[in-house]
């Protein structure tokens, strides 16, 4: 079994690492940029996250997104590992195909489509946009995500403990809660985070469904990024950027940590 | 019973949210538009079934068909999507290469590194590229410094730039695929292939390829349904000449505040992705029962 880096592999790995984080790592150093013109290097500064400080208007577009965010996250959650369970523990039931087609095409759905749609069910039932019209449509959206990943997880582990609880005298709420959570919960998170960047992260379909009164950090910084390139536009970024990084690290600790634990104790119950 | 609750809670939510939206959407299609608020007539008026049909028609389409600046939107947004997809997958598939027959111990980091830009947000990653591709941006810095061209090059706002951007933002939905299934293939076959003297590049041609065309063909339609609809992307990188199809919805919406139109657009649109989405969909299916 060779598993060594060859020249070609190491080439490949390099130069496609270099183009994913290039731009990144450019936009970030660009941040710290004393000129305001993005090209011409004036020395090292933070007086644009000073300057972010005292925009009003992005800071209530942040915390709108936060919010929208945190909500929408947490119920896409739960709707997500539902929806996983259904898919892989409840077997077969009248509308299993429509269900699982539902839950796969957001994923691949252009987000123009979901955005006018949804847009229009709004208007349709006369609901007021804003806030809340915008975390009903990413709760959609992003609970099909979350669905994939705690599906894989829920796929991965062994059934039978589920059947040893349920044996033993559990209920199947009791046996999900005290067996399948604990385990799957790293994946649990991790769905989480995601729903939560996801959210944080769009444009097109809260640019549908909001309405008077509900702009979203996307929103905003599109809107100054048609105007064209500025320092304050690449420390927010910096900034989106640094708090994504930081959970995700986090994140991957947490799993990493977890299944070593898990794996500690399956050796120990040996 | 109990099971009925687990079921009812994400069905109804994806029904409610999900399928019922875009039978609103067909309806308006077919509808006519007002200038009113909403600025539509409305197709869900329950004053009479007869009514109801006699509203219906598709003016909308027979529109989108006599205007050739709708049918060459389509055709440019399925061509870039296209030519956009083939060029991720030859950027990708090196990696997801590389990736696969990495040291074992290393892959967590290597996927890792793959999936966070893949977190960090799209339009984030798209501006970036305007200070690098811009006439005074830092590519056309960087190549007039060390005298590689003369003259800036002349990349922002032209579809190259739209390639450029696809490639690059959607390049982990190429990799992650291609290297789930590259990792399957024992570098064995590989070896095996040599020592009955095939040359490495015709092994790879001959065993490595064909079994990864899972990946491959996950990873493209990954790519190439997303594309076909993107927005940011040509509205930021693009110039007036790069026609794409979520961009005209869009101005249709934002700037016509043409709603029927914009309805027709998204049901055709839908129309032409309809048979990736089912193929997606079946890859999907077959794959997570089969485990």
């Amino acid at each position: 079994m060779q598993t060594r880096f060859s020249w070609f592999n190491v080439t490949s790995i390099v130069l496609g690492f270099a183009f994913l984080y290039i731009p990144i790592l450019l936009l970030v150093i660009y941040s710290f940029n004393e000129s305001r013109l993005v090209t011409v290097w004036g020395g090292w500064s933070t007086k644009w996250y000073g300057s972010l400080l005292n925009n009003e208007q992005l800071l209530t577009a942040g915390w709108v997104t936060l919010r929208v965010a945190f909500i929408s996250a947490t119920f896409a959650t739960i709707l997500g590992t539902l929806a996983a369970i259904v898919l892989t523990r409840l077997g077969a039931f009248r509308g299993r195909t429509l269900f699982s087609g539902l839950v796969f095409a957001p994923l691949v759905m252009p987000e123009v489509i979901t955005g006018l749609s949804l847009l229009l069910l709004f208007v349709a039932i006369g609901m007021d946009r804003g806030f809340w019209t915008i975390t009903i449509a990413h709760i959609t959206f992003s609970m099909c995500f979350a669905a994939v990943v705690v599906q894989s997880r829920l796929l991965d582990f062994d059934k039978s403990v589920e059947e040893a609880a349920m044996d033993l005298g559990a209920t199947p709420v009791n046996s999900f809660f005290q067996v399948t959570l604990p385990i799957i919960a790293p994946a649990v998170i991790s769905a989480w985070l995601l729903a939560f960047t996801l959210s944080l992260d769009d444009l097109v379909i809260a640019s549908f469904t909001t309405g008077p009164g509900a702009t979203t950090l996307p929103m905003k910084i599109y809107s100054q990024v048609r105007l064209g390139v500025t320092p304050e536009i690449n420390a927010v970024s910096t900034i989106m950027i640094a708090f994504v990084t930081v959970g995700v690290l986090a994140a991957s600790y947490i799993t990493k940590r977890s299944t070593m634990k898990a794996a500690a104790d399956a050796r120990k119950a040996q | 019973m109990r099971r009925w609750y687990v079921i009812a809670a994400p069905y109804i939510w994806l029904l409610l949210f999900f399928l019922i939206p875009f039978f609103i959407v067909f309806k308006l299609s077919l509808s006519d538009m007002a200038r009113a608020m909403p600025p539509y007539v409305p197709v869900f008026d329950m004053s009479g079934l007869a009514n109801f049909f006699s509203q219906l028609d598709f003016e909308n389409y027979t529109f989108l068909l006599s205007d050739p600046l709708y049918i060459n939107a389509y055709t440019s947004s399925l061509k870039i999507a296209a030519v956009a997809t083939m060029f991720t997958l030859l950027v990708g598939y090196p990696i997801a290469y590389g990736m696969a027959r990495a040291p074992r111990e290393w892959r967590p980091t290597l996927m890792m590194l793959v999936i966070l830009p893949f977190w960090t947000s799209f339009l984030i990653r798209v501006y970036a590229w305007i200070g690098i591709l811009k006439k005074e941006g830092l590519l056309n810095l960087f190549l007039m410094n060390y005298g590689i061209i003369s003259e800036p090059l002349n990349i922002m706002n032209t579809t190259t730039a739209v390639y450029i951007g696809i490639v690059y933002s959607y390049l982990p939905f190429m990799i992650l695929p291609l290297y789930s299934s590259l990792e399957k293939i024992s570098p064995a076959l590989n070896e095996a292939a040599e020592d009955l003297g095939s040359p490495p590049w015709r092994a790879f041609w001959q065993v490595t390829f064909p079994l990864s065309m899972p990946g491959v063909i996950a990873g493209c339609l990954l790519v190439f349904i997303p594309a076909t609809g993107e927005f940011v992307i040509p509205d930021l990188l693009g110039g007036s000449e790069t026609l794409m199809i979520g961009k005209t919805l869009w101005s249709e919406f934002f700037n016509n505040s043409d709603w029927p139109v914009s309805s027709a657009v998204a049901v055709v649109l839908l129309l032409a992705l309809v048979v990736p989405i089912v193929v997606f969909q079946r890859m999907q299916q077959r794959e997570r029962e089969a485990v």
